[in-house]
């Protein structure tokens, strides 16, 4: 018998939600305490800001421009490389259960897999694996997905159209009538993506999760290696948890983000220091991705917006920590806590607030780009607590898996298992990470790729719709921990920016060929 | 109004790819996720995989331009144009062009995904001779 694998993640969490980040905001005493036992990592990098290239990247443990989901909409092959196969292959079994996102979901052909499965009542499907066998859907024998609401064809919104049809409509509608992200807004500011919801937690997506997960592990034997993904939804807008649940934060009390900056004049003087897409979006007079809702501006973001989302997102984050209790008790009363490796961790970031923004782009600060990353080895190998400060990439998580379940790395695989501590960090070469983003909406062309090293994060723009290839940004993280003060153009830099360019064009990987292409907005 | 295009080259003669593409009643054999089209006169009437029938008008079908174009009638369009052209490249090749604009916009992406993944399956049946659309075309051939 082996080590057990609990990989827990979140969609669009901030580094600073969880207590044991410094958030003073919401309360997650589960994960708290999983850190304290274990290894937290300070610079935890995603490879794409956006949910299908970084999720992807979990998945395979390659770059974007490697397994080729370079945005949301690319669907990641059904034969791409999966860490899941691996652990399948090597006895372990496998499930999914909550946000995949590995395929588009506006689908009406019904052309992916993931979206047909609910539909047929079978746990997997049969697809062809990365090493030419037949095998189940990318490694997973069980999968049963959810999304941000009632919508769509996944279990969950079949489990609550089924059990409490009043509740399907008490979600926000995250897509509105024209396909777009909604920009409609709710609450008591009129908040976007934001709406009262007066579903029971109890049926709410993130319990049905957490419920779903133990379902599974009551499946299991005693001595059955297990590797269970639970993907929570939250806190990804919408900004919907249980209203029941509201009372915990009153978000007129909530403090705005020290990345809200102290002024507009602050956050348009830091803004206007970027490459002008920063800019061209605040004002409302550029929409270059599908993941904001096009027809909401920024600028007219107000003070109170960002106090209610930011108690509701806090609210959300709570709720997953205490269904992540919950699956923990479980495995406790199973007897199966010492063995069970728990790494917790999301898929990328979110603006929420910072200089005056939310939600997610082309945007390489640190609200995106620093993510919380926990993990706590099974006691039985008695670990040592550490902190990383070094920087880690979500492309070191199927190395990691491999590494728990005593299995060699695959040779597609281009990070390595996540280090135990900083001094293992140096030795085996944690030095940069590296982040990509290519977007292409309605002729709007982004191309950004960035490096972060020591305490600098340095972003290189490509030609695209509004660049010409010799922008950038660079920032001294240390100095600069709210990045506002963009060195890019500084003279006394050119030279940290030289290094750090000829570094981040070193190691960019190598390009999956044929490009995949675009086959939904999301 | 957005638009997006996906292009073929098909080692086959362009008399061969229109046999196919200009038949209407035989787009759902090579339109993956389509399961099904209706055509009466200038109306179609196709239902995808998920269950949703789309009312069309059949606008263009023009063998000598070798250009057919549909519109989809129904009130998730706004607005809605879907061009399919076949272009001799007079080397014994075709290249098929299958374009869709579209309002709402992100419709445009959704519709132009599958049409991406239409011609990949399209030039699969028309390159190994066989194939549910060849067989539907031959038929057609057959009966005239």
């Amino acid at each position: 018998m082996g080590r057990k694998i609990l990989f827990v993640t979140t969609d669009q969490q901030r580094y600073d939600t969880l207590g044991c980040n410094g958030g003073k905001l919401s309360r997650t005493p589960v994960i708290d305490a999983l850190a304290a036992e274990g290894i937290r990592y300070e610079r935890a990098v995603p490879q794409s800001v956006v949910c299908m290239p970084s999720r992807s990247t979990m998945i395979t443990g390659q770059y974007p421009s490697t397994h080729g989901v370079w945005m949301n909409g690319v669907p990641l092959p059904v034969d791409a490389p999966s860490v899941a196969e691996l652990l399948q292959q090597n006895g372990y079994q496998t499930a999914l259960i909550g946000k995949a996102h590995f395929e588009p979901f506006l689908d009406p052909f019904g052309r992916f897999v993931e979206n047909t499965l609910a539909a047929t009542g079978e746990p997997t499907a049969q697809n062809r694996w990365y090493d030419g066998s037949i095998g189940d859907h990318r490694g997973f024998s069980h999968l049963e997905f959810a999304t941000h609401g009632a919508a769509g064809p996944w279990h969950y919104t079949r489990w609550l159209l089924e059990n409490h049809p009043e509740c399907a409509g008490m979600y926000y509608s995250a897509i509105d009538n024209l396909f777009n992200v909604n920009a409609a807004g709710g609450g008591d500011a009129n908040s976007p993506q934001v709406k009262k919801n007066e579903i029971e937690r109890e049926w709410y997506h993130t319990d049905w999760v957490a419920n779903r997960t133990i379902n599974w592990l009551d499946t299991l034997e005693n001595d059955d290696d297990w590797f269970c993904w639970m993907s929570f939804p939250d806190p990804h807008h919408p900004w919907d948890p249980p209203e029941s649940e509201m009372g915990r934060i009153d978000w007129r009390d909530v403090p705005l983000p020290e990345g809200y900056l102290g002024s507009r004049d602050e956050r348009e003087k830091a803004i206007d220091a970027k490459p002008r897409h920063w800019r061209m979006w605040y004002d409302g007079q550029l929409v270059s991705n599908y993941e904001a809702p096009a027809k909401w501006v920024p600028a007219t973001l107000t003070e109170d917006q960002v106090r209610e989302i930011n108690a509701r997102n806090a609210v959300e984050c709570e709720l997953i920590d205490e269904a992540l209790g919950r699956v923990l008790a479980a495995i406790e009363q199973k007897g199966w806590t010492d063995d069970v490796d728990i790494i917790f961790t999301t898929d990328h970031g979110e603006l929420q607030g910072d200089f005056g923004l939310m939600f997610k782009g082309p945007y390489h600060v640190d609200a995106l780009m620093r993510l919380p990353l926990v993990w706590r080895p099974a006691p039985s190998t008695t670990p040592t607590q550490a902190v990383v400060t070094k920087p880690v990439e979500l492309l070191d998580l199927a190395p990691t898996f491999c590494a728990i379940a005593g299995i060699a790395p695959a040779e597609w695989m281009q990070g390595q298992a996540l280090p135990v501590d900083d001094d293992d960090a140096s030795k085996r070469g944690f030095e940069r990470a590296l982040t990509e983003w290519d977007s292409e909406l309605f002729g709007v062309g982004v191309y950004l790729r960035t490096i972060t090293r020591d305490q600098w994060v340095c972003t290189a723009y490509l030609p695209g719709y509004v660049h010409d290839g010799t922008e950038g940004e660079l920032y001294n993280l240390a100095e600069d921990p709210l990045q506002t003060n963009n060195l890019w153009e500084d003279r006394d830099y050119q030279s940290v920016r030289a290094d750090l360019v000829a570094d981040l064009w070193d190691h960019q990987p190598p390009v999956h060929e044929p490009r995949l292409e675009l086959e939904a907005p999301v | 109004m957005a638009s997006v295009r996906r292009e073929i080259r098909i080692n086959c003669s362009p008399d061969e790819v229109w046999a196919v593409v200009g038949n209407p009643t035989l787009i759902h054999y090579w339109f993956p996720g389509m399961t099904n089209a209706v055509v009466d006169g200038n109306s179609r009437v196709i239902t995808t995989a998920t269950g949703i029938t789309l009312p069309e008008v059949i606008v263009t079908n023009d063998s000598v331009a070798r250009r057919f174009q549909y519109r989809i009638d129904s009130p998730i369009m706004q607005e809605h144009l879907g061009t399919i052209d076949v272009f001799d490249l007079h080397d014994g090749t075709s290249l098929v062009a299958y374009s869709t604009n579209a309002v709402p916009d992100p419709m445009a992406l959704i519709i132009g995904g599958g049409t991406g993944a239409a011609l990949v399956e399209l030039k699969r049946q028309l390159e190994l001779g066989e194939g549910p659309a060849l067989a539907g075309a031959q038929a057609r051939l057959g009966e005239s």
